[in-house]
């Protein structure tokens, strides 16, 4: 069942605490472990479906993905308030801005790329700009995209989205916690992005864990180095954190599943007592969840930084796996930053 | 609907367009043009075919709303909304200064009353008015959606998008206008990329197609009316509106220079001559 056993060591023995007897081997198990894989574009086609139950005012609109963007159960359910656009995106946006003058709360659905490149200007002007309550959402975000390649693995999409006055950038880390994000974008106002993805991933987060747009998450405390990361990175770095506990590191891993408004006090917090930072994020270096960081330390609490993302590059075709590996979004990649970043504050 | 008092629209069409005259000329920037192009429309729209209700709101329910996709004529919108009442015409004088609530293209962000949307980047009204008119439906509103374009809009895909998708879903609680002036920025719409039969462009994607005189109040009003007549059918209706760009002043008209220049002092004068002050300016 649990995939992320790890050999007993007195230092784990120590910090963790729970102690499962399997076989002759004794094993500790994390925290954060996982028994089922999903999409987390199934965790948002979840809770639009129950956010459609809730509250009426909520209308599902889809340029030609519906089954990728699992809106299926919503499209089913509430055939009146969800709209086929076609392979329209500019106009999906207009349709969006339009829907909420009269107060429906759309939410739009394609890939990423197609969410936000492609239609930045509607954005802007019809979304951002004019304040509507439109909530962008985008699946097949990042390189784990996989084999479509890198005209449709944007990794710049955070950066286009974080940039916009007034826009709320989310990027949750699990089926649960797309989920929970789409649920909670129901009682926010303004506009807001929310970006999940195609590859199954663990569910690792407890399905009633609370949401708060806003305000980061701590899963593992740590007291020699602050992890943030998000999306499918949060992962990564719970399994970097276990092999820097085996180095004798102790990583504070925190979940950064709100980049805009980003929780500058919980940053500062765990800053002030690790004194060095890892950036973890399936985006470009520039422009993602790494850039905000750093700039919340230059302004507030200058200390060494290592941001694991990718290098000023597009991506390309291969396996999820493959492409996080080559692209240096691996948990061995967060685990050499990390010792990278300890060894820079002595 | 009642009989249009045309000599008192006639009226308040010239004092609109005196407001306009003077809005550009006192920040010297400004698209006059486009404005006195469509005034009798705004005129027509705001003082006799909407009904609407007398305060602002952002959801205008249980009222026709109207959207201005080619956001540079805003001197028109604004003399007019001010006119209706939406706010005082003294933050006419205003425009385009800092701090206003007029800003050079329309904009919610300031809260001027009569605004639901930003426009300015051109070819993204329709997909506004589009959505909002679905949400009209969807909340059984019997009441309708209006559009304004520019024709050089037309070369903007997304109109297209929007096209076919307002009639695939009979979107027809919606009246559309292109102000079909034939100039653009750069010169006539037929020299810089030619919409060529543009009627039946928008016939052949499924919209009911009318056509009309913008700078006749009587003919204006009536290409309205016959458009609301054919709303709830099914289809959704577009005006042609032939305009004069920079009608009401001599040496603005004929051309595409007046599209976006300010008057200076002496074509000020020149133009406030032949614009009678009617009902008292701002």
């Amino acid at each position: 069942m649990f995939t992320d056993y790890y050999p007993l060591t007195n230092f784990n023995l120590k910090k963790r605490g729970v102690i499962l007897v399997v076989s002759t081997t004794t094993y500790i198990m994390t925290k954060f472990t996982f028994t089922e894989k999903k999409d987390t574009r199934s965790g948002f086609g979840a809770g639009l479906l129950e956010l459609g139950r809730k509250n009426p005012n909520v209308v599902g609109l889809c340029a030609d993905l519906t089954g990728s963007l699992k809106m299926d159960a919503f499209k089913k359910e509430f055939p009146e308030r969800f709209f086929q656009v076609g392979i329209a995106e500019a106009n999906m946006m207009g349709l969006a801005a339009g829907m909420t003058i009269g107060g429906k709360i759309p939410f739009t659905g394609t890939f990423a790329n197609f969410s936000t490149g492609r239609v930045y200007d509607q954005i802007r002007q019809s979304i951002a700009y004019s304040h509507k309550n439109v909530k962008i959402c985008a699946s097949h975000a990042g390189v784990t995209l996989g084999e479509d390649g890198a005209t449709h693995q944007i990794l710049e999409d955070i950066g286009m989205m974080k940039m916009l006055p007034g826009m709320t950038v989310i990027v949750p880390c699990d089926h649960n916690q797309t989920k929970a994000a789409t649920l909670a974008l129901g009682d926010h106002h303004g506009p807001a992005y929310l970006r999940f993805g195609r590859p199954s991933w663990p569910i690792f987060m407890a399905a009633d864990r609370p949401f708060t747009i806003g305000k980061a998450d701590k899963l593992i405390d740590g007291t020699d180095v602050s992890i943030f990361a998000c999306g499918h990175m949060v992962w990564q770095a719970i399994e970097a954190e276990a092999a820097l506990a085996e180095k004798g590191i102790r990583a504070e891993i925190i979940n950064i599943h709100t980049i805009k408004p980003l929780d500058v006090e919980a940053v500062l917090e765990s800053v002030q007592k690790t004194k060095c930072v890892v950036t973890c994020e399936e985006h470009q270096i520039n422009g993602g969840l790494g850039d905000s960081i750093a700039q919340v330390l230059g302004r507030h609490f200058p200390v060494p930084l290592e941001m694991v993302a990718v290098n000023d590059s597009f991506g390309e075709s291969g396996t999820p796996t493959q492409l996080l590996k080559k692209y240096g979004l691996s948990p061995e990649n967060i685990v050499s930053a990390a010792e990278r970043v300890v060894a820079r504050k002595k | 609907m009642s009989k249009p008092d045309l000599n008192h629209l006639q009226k308040l069409a010239t004092q609109i367009r005196r407001d306009i005259v003077r809005m550009v000329h006192a920040c010297q920037s400004g698209h006059p043009g486009g404005s006195l192009g469509c005034t009798e429309f705004f005129v027509a729209l705001y003082f006799h075919v909407l009904r609407r209700n007398k305060e602002f709101t952002m959801d205008g329910t249980g009222e026709d709303i109207f959207f201005l996709s080619n956001g540079h004529i805003s001197p028109v919108w604004y003399s007019t909304l001010a006119r209706a009442g939406y706010f005082d015409t003294k933050e006419l004088s205003t425009f385009r200064f800092l701090n206003t609530r007029l800003q050079g293209h329309p904009a919610t962000h300031e809260g001027l009353p009569g605004i639901r949307v930003a426009s300015g980047s051109l070819g993204q009204g329709l997909s506004v008015a589009i959505g909002a008119a679905q949400t009209k439906k969807l909340n059984k509103d019997n009441h309708l959606v209006f559009v304004l374009m520019g024709d050089g809009e037309q070369q903007e895909g997304q109109v297209w998008e929007a096209a076919m998708y307002a009639a695939h879903n009979k979107v027809d609680n919606l009246i559309a206008t292109i102000d079909y002036n034939g100039q653009q920025i750069d010169g006539p719409v037929k020299e810089i990329l030619d919409l060529k039969n543009l009627k039946a462009k928008w016939e052949a994607f499924g919209w009911e197609v009318l056509e009309f005189k913008g700078n006749n109040l009587a003919e204006t009003i009536a290409g309205l009316e016959k458009a609301k007549s054919l709303t709830g059918k099914g289809k959704p209706i577009m005006n042609l509106m032939h305009t004069e760009m920079g009608f009401g002043v001599d040496f603005m008209m004929n051309s595409h220079k007046w599209h976006g220049v300010a008057p200076n002092d002496d074509e000020l004068k020149k133009a406030l001559a032949q614009l009678e002050e009617t009902v008292g300016d701002y």
